[in-house]
């Protein structure tokens, strides 16, 4: 099992859903994969992302203007 | 024991794409959906940058339809290829500066590459005969066939049976009878569809779902190629054609004025790449110019900043200028009146 973070920053949805579809195919079953977003709307995007492709969203936080989704490749 | 089909859905995000690939799932077909990204949606980015949108549902309505359906969804991201689709359209622009005929067939080759490569048998799109005045009309749809490739993989549930039968359709993987033929501009039969198959939200675009329909925005796309002397853009300036109100004092720079709180905040992330100033001494929008202004150009950005600003009516106004390395310093200008900014300044 591997972790990773991603930098979306300054990305606009639905730019963090392909950078994080893209990274994924990269990773294994298993693997973490932390998200480090500005855009609000991931909150809702990745999420739907992960739910529609089976992954599983461990957590999804606000913090310090940022937005955080961190989960797991299934 | 039959071969399980797939198809491949083009997905918008609108009812329209949703009912089509509904039509094709109901008749035991695998589908899967593919969403591309040119850079030009409306949806997502407007919502995400405006403050006064904040009360919209900020979901991106491919991903909410593809859930909705219970299928997976592949966004693809085809704003560099798409630029010679924009640049040099075979079949010319719309009203405005949209390429309609060349994005579907550029989008439909596209879905051709990914469902040959992932091992799926045809394409579904939306389309509906009569619907859109350039990509959607009787004479168009075969071209939309023809030149992107599919030809006779590409299926049209909802104006099927009123074209000619498809490849699917005669080897029977569909049946054309559970499909349908709509044709013109209303709704009420996409409506009714919906209703039928239980579908009670859906996203209803009003007037396209890309900028480039959009008169105000292709203005500011062939200001942006005119003021360069080039026909090119990049992902940057697609996004901040978006925002603001842009102003062209001079053919050698711009002002782009944030409009609101949401504004500002996405083009500061733009202060090391323009030039930016704002009110120092009243509160005022956040402004980037882009360009090579000259000081006699920067005072004159710097009345225009004042106008939009708190300090409207002052007699003096201070305004910070911030070079692209962060270097601040001050100016003090009279605003200028509303009736000296001349309208064919405003892009």
């Amino acid at each position: 099992m591997s972790r990773e973070v991603l930098n979306a920053r300054r990305l606009l949805c639905p730019l963090p859903v392909i950078r994080t579809q893209d990274k994924v195919k990269t990773l294994n079953t298993g693997d973490i994969l932390t998200v480090e977003c500005t855009d609000p709307g991931v909150m809702q995007d990745i999420p739907a992302w992960c739910r529609i492709n089976g992954h599983k969203v461990l957590e999804a936080r606000a913090e310090n203007g940022e937005y955080v989704i961190v989960l797991e490749v299934v | 024991m039959n071969q399980q089909r797939k198809a491949v859905a083009l997905i918008s995000g609108g009812l329209d794409s949703m009912l089509a690939t509904k039509a094709v799932m109901e008749q035991g077909i695998h589908v899967e959906g593919i969403n591309f990204f040119t850079g030009f949606c409306v949806e997502g980015h407007t919502h995400a940058i405006r403050k006064q949108d904040s009360d919209k549902p900020k979901r991106n309505n491919s991903l909410w339809v593809a859930e909705q359906l219970g299928i997976k969804l592949h966004i693809i991201d085809i704003i560099e290829e798409y630029k010679q689709v924009l640049l040099n359209p075979r079949h010319g622009y719309g009203a405005n500066m949209n390429p309609c005929l060349d994005c579907k067939i550029f989008m439909v080759n596209k879905a051709k590459q990914w469902m040959t490569e992932n091992g799926f048998d045809f394409i579904i799109t939306g389309e509906v005969v009569g619907q859109r005045p350039m990509s959607q009309r009787k004479q168009t749809m075969p071209i939309v066939a023809a030149e992107s490739g599919a030809d006779d993989l590409l299926v049209r549930p909802l104006s099927a049976q009123n074209l000619p039968a498809t490849l699917p359709e005669r080897e029977g993987w569909i049946s054309r009878e559970k499909m349908y033929d709509f044709s013109g501009r209303s709704r009420k039969p996409q409506m009714a569809l919906a209703k039928q198959f239980g579908f009670s939200d859906y996203a209803q675009p009003a007037g396209g779902c890309c900028f480039l329909t959009d008169e105000a925005y292709s203005h500011k796309l062939v200001d942006l190629w005119q003021a360069r002397g080039k026909r090119d853009y990049d992902l940057d300036d697609v996004m901040l054609l978006k925002v603001g109100r842009h102003i062209r004092p001079k053919p050698h720079f711009k002002m782009i004025v944030a409009r609101e709180d949401g504004e500002a905040r996405f083009m500061s992330g733009y202060k090391k790449e323009f030039i930016s100033m704002n009110c120092a001494s009243h509160r005022g929008p956040l402004v980037l110019i882009d360009g090579a202004p000259n000081e006699d150009d920067l005072y004159l950005a710097g009345q225009i900043t004042a106008r939009y600003g708190q300090g409207r009516e002052a007699g003096q106004v201070d305004v910070t200028i911030r070079s692209r390395e962060g270097e601040e310093r001050l100016i003090q200008v009279k605003p200028l009146a509303v009736d000296q900014i001349p309208q064919e300044w405003f892009v």
